[in-house]
């Protein structure tokens, strides 16, 4: 027999290339449609930038916790205790800001490492002693629920103090307020410019990524459509933060979930520990024999996610200015889910950071327009129900297919 | 006057790329044992699956004569209604069940979906006096042991009314008490005129029970014996078993032999499951720079085990001995640190242990060595592709880009993929494990040259290999397990199957 090994494939055309990314591009036409749909349902309410401040800042915390949990779905377990680390956490906080009267600069960093020891108690069992996650995270449901009842003693703790607050309520202040052109339109010019710089950013380094592909003779995405996307992604973003810049601006969740985001994806594609994360859950005793330390890795997932959900639980306690027992309840739902729209596999090794913040927001504007509307949470649930479902499904169909 | 209960005409199977069988002829006389025997992958399992309708009708040539009646079966349950049972090697008892569920499994005493459990038990005790097994109908199949596990699998066989009983290497996993039970009772059987088929590689058992002896090899039928006519000496079964020519499957080799790199002293293991078994005993191998040595062995012999708790621990218990690397003591505890001492493990089941099937051609090169093309935790992708590129070519791997799934490669690339992620990790003994199992005979043979110019490179290779010939025509030194122990040492000029598979008989009749 005679090797051949024929030359890397050449451009694919664009039907080749919709066809195999078709899940990701679905994803976010789907976004966009569903955005559209509310849209008109609401006569022009959701895209009000009020209204989108408040979509950013309901769901920043699902977001940030989605990141996580993608890992954990990834590396083939499942968390479902987050809803209550996050009632824990943001309970330790509000007793230390308002019952021992800490600074917030030191609260913060406390909360994130006692949320990263939650992670630890429970990737511990998971990981060194191969109890299903399943089983490990529902008891971790029940114990920190019932914890933070107790350190609470059953009532609401609040209100805390303003610099606190501005975790969830601040905006990122017009710095360049004085060259604003638009006064009486813009009313945050810096969150306009921000915007614009970040596009521009985006555009060049797509163009000097598709030059280095070039020179190295890799597949690049059929060039039309890398035109395309770009153009549609950058109308889309500045649109939005035009929006925003007429209101308040970025609200300071927005930042901060941006940098978690964009530090995710780097993680999860350019990192050493992000490969063996996928890895490993794609073939878990390949890895271990290829000299992964799968014990450790599991455990750091698990570590992560704790220290997510208490930036989560602050979010949320800074938010409602007040932490209760029952905050959080069934948020483990809403991120599970938001990852499984996104592409993630619940048999592990496949998912990426992209389709989980989009499945989040997928849920975000489906609960948002639907909020508006004035649908009650009976039509909610069933909806988002059958939305996973369905995004599933498809996801079943056309691995299938193909 | 022949009562001829079973005959197969002329049976050919093919399997995408492969001849599992060609034109296979069987013919088994009521009332009679017939031993089928032949090397690991000469096709008798497959012919039993043909035979009770695993692979049904339709999808191989030939003709099934059973009962004077040409038979076309379907399905397993064809075949179990006309009292064809088959018991695999791995038995098909649920473990958490007890021994009068599992016989009655799927074939229920009950009346409307209820089950007459009085009924149950008393046939199940009857069952079990005639297999001569001393238990309750209502012990659990985990609580019993192999031997008896075993008897249960033929009590329920019993149950179906069986005329032709197959048993695929009933006694592999058995002790030689248990052995001599089971045989003694299929000699009973035979007394009472039922009909057995057995496949074993324990050729001193065959001898003891069996009336014809029919020899497999290559998917084909060599000959059937007659143990009543004449005399058939083990070495006349081997003989069988084995002789076929063997130029030009293998490259040529010139082998530079340097320093020992590998030594392993004193290797002693217990069993990963059943904690109190000592499963090897007193290991001590070496691999030469420049060397290619095999491992022969049955299935089962512990080789697999062998490497696997030498790298990293990754099988067994409570492990003793000492592993040296260029005369110097190494610590092998842990895969990472394994593979710093410069081993590194291509296993034997690619799929399950060696590849991460949804991810491509480079990750999966890289995978063991990812640092190499990493800058603190950052993979540089340049690197990371310039390696997975040269590879691909190097290996003649054949996929359109490195960017195509493992999942959608053949065998014989797939291998070709693991190779590269080992050859990566720059090790110095390379420990193979059935490294062409599964691969057609092209590729083969690019293995082999691989495995050659990794040998005049001077590193070390392990190999582990059920074919005898693929031992005989690549290594430069044969170690022959079995059941857990090294049995001898054969330089390329003693190796011979006749004398790998004496060695493997005489060391288990000395147990």
């Amino acid at each position: 027999m005679v090797a051949e090994t024929s030359a890397p494939k050449t451009t694919p055309s664009i039907g080749d290339y919709l066809r195999n990314n078709i899940r990701e591009y679905g994803l976010l036409v789907a976004l966009v449609v569903i955005m559209l749909f509310f849209q008109f349902l609401t006569a022009g309410v959701l895209f009000r930038p009020v209204n989108l401040t408040n979509l950013v800042l309901q769901n920043s915390f699902i977001v940030i916790m989605a990141l996580g949990m993608l890992l954990i779905i990834v590396a083939g377990h499942i968390d479902l205790s987050v809803g209550s680390i996050v009632a824990f956490t943001g309970g330790l906080s509000a007793i230390m800001l308002v019952k021992w009267g800490l600074h917030f600069s030191i609260v913060v960093p406390l909360c994130l490492i006692l949320g990263g020891l939650v992670g630890a108690a429970q990737g511990y069992w998971v990981a060194y002693r191969k109890i299903p996650a399943f089983i490990v995270t529902l008891a971790g449901m029940l114990v920190f629920r019932g914890l933070t009842y107790l350190v609470l003693q059953n009532r609401p703790i609040g209100p805390f103090p303003k610099d606190f607050q501005l975790l969830s309520t601040g905006f990122i202040p017009d710095f360049l307020y004085f060259i604003n052109p638009l006064p009486g339109v813009v009313t945050n010019f810096f969150a306009l410019v921000a915007v614009l710089v970040l596009v521009a950013l985006a555009i060049y380094y797509g163009i000097k990524d598709r030059r280095t592909n070039e020179l190295h003779g890799t597949e690049n995405e059929p060039f039309a459509f890398f035109v395309l996307q770009m153009g549609i992604i950058s109308a889309v973003a500045i649109f939005l933060g035009f929006q925003l810049s007429t209101y308040k601006g970025f609200p300071n969740v927005l930042v901060v979930m941006a940098l978690l985001i964009a530090l995710y994806t780097f993680v999860t594609t350019r990192s050493t520990i992000g490969r063996r994360i996928y890895a490993m859950g794609g073939n878990e005793k390949a890895a271990k024999l290829s000299g992964i330390n799968t014990e450790r890795l599991t455990f750091y997932t698990f570590v992560n996610m704790g220290v997510l959900a208490a930036l989560a639980g602050m979010i949320i306690a800074a938010r409602l200015n007040s932490a209760t027992p029952k905050a959080g309840v069934g948020f483990e739902l809403d991120v599970i889910a938001a990852c499984f729209i996104g592409g993630a596999s619940a048999s592990g090794g496949v998912g990426k950071i992209t389709g989980a913040v989009i499945g989040a927001f997928i849920m975000g504007v489906m609960n948002n327009g639907m909020s508006i509307m004035g649908l009650g949470i009976d039509y909610q649930q069933l909806v988002k129900g059958l939305v996973l479902l369905a995004a599933v499904f498809f996801d079943v169909y056309n691995k299938n297919k193909g | 006057m022949d009562n001829i209960i079973l005959e197969m005409r002329a049976i050919t199977k093919t399997f995408p790329g492969v001849k599992a069988l060609d034109n296979v002829n069987l013919k088994v006389r009521e009332g009679e044992i017939h031993a089928l025997v032949g090397e690991n992958g000469a096709g008798k399992s497959t012919l039993m699956k043909v035979l009770s309708g695993v692979y049904p009708a339709g999808t191989y040539d030939g003709e099934i004569h059973y009962d004077r009646e040409v038979r076309h079966f379907s399905t397993i349950s064809d075949s179990e209604h006309l009292g064809i049972i088959i018991i695999h090697q791995e038995l098909a008892l649920v473990p958490l069940l007890s021994i009068a569920e599992n016989i009655f499994l799927g074939n229920e005493i009950a009346t409307n979906g209820v089950i007459d459990w009085p009924k149950t038990f008393s046939r199940t005790q009857e069952l079990l006096s005639k297999v001569g097994l001393k238990e309750a109908p209502t012990t659990r199949i985990t609580d019993i042991g192999v031997g008896k596990q075993q008897l249960v699998e033929i009590a329920k066989a019993l149950s179906k009314k069986v005329r032709l009983l197959i048993l695929d290497e009933p006694t592999a996993s058995l002790n030689e008490t248990d052995s001599d039970a089971l045989l003694k009772l299929l000699m009973e059987f035979r007394k009472q005129g039922m009909t057995s088929i057995i496949i074993s590689h324990k050729l001193n058992e065959i001898k003891k029970v069996a009336d014809k002896i029919t020899i497999l090899r290559d998917g084909g039928t060599v000959e059937t014996l007659d143990c009543h006519s004449e005399d058939i000496s083990e070495d006349r079964i081997i003989k069988g078993m084995v002789g076929r020519d063997m130029e030009d499957r293998y490259p040529p080799r010139e082998p530079k032999i340097g320093e020992t790199l590998l030594e392993v002293k004193n290797w002693n293991v217990f069993h990963q499951q059943h904690r109190d078994r000592q499963f090897l005993h007193n290991i001590n191998f070496n691999v030469r720079a420049g060397e290619v040595v095999g491992i022969a062995g049955l299935m089962g012999a512990g080789r697999t085990e062998t490497v696997m708790s030498i790298f990293g621990k990754s099988w067994g218990h409570k492990i003793t001995g000492e592993v040296f690397m260029h005369g110097k003591q190494v610590d092998v505890s842990t895969i990472p640190r394994a593979i710093d001492a410069g081993l590194a493990y291509v296993t034997e089941d690619r799929k399950q242990l060696g590849l991460v099937l949804n991810n491509n051609i480079m990750h999966n090169t890289t995978l063991s060595n990812l640092n190499a093309v990493a800058n603190n935790g950052v993979i540089d992708d340049h690197k990371e592709r310039k390696v997975a590129t040269d590879y691909r070519s190097k290996l003649r791997i054949r996929s359109h880009s490195i960017y195509q799934e493992a999942v959608n490669l053949s065998g014989g690339n797939q291998q070709k993929v693991v190779l590269s992620k080992w050859l990566f990790t720059s090790p110095e003994v390379l420990i193979l494990d059935e490294p062409t199992r599964g691969i057609d005979v092209g590729a083969k043979y690019e293995i082999y040259t691989i495995i050659n110019q990794l040998a005049a490179e001077g590193k070390g290779i392990l190999m582990i290999s059920s074919e005898m010939p693929e031992l005989l025509g690549t290594c430069d030194r044969i170690y022959v397990m079995n059941e857990g122990r090294i049995v001898a040492e054969l330089s390329k000029q003693e190796a011979s199957q006749e004398s790998i598979m004496r060695a493997i008989m005489r060391s288990g009749e000395k147990h």
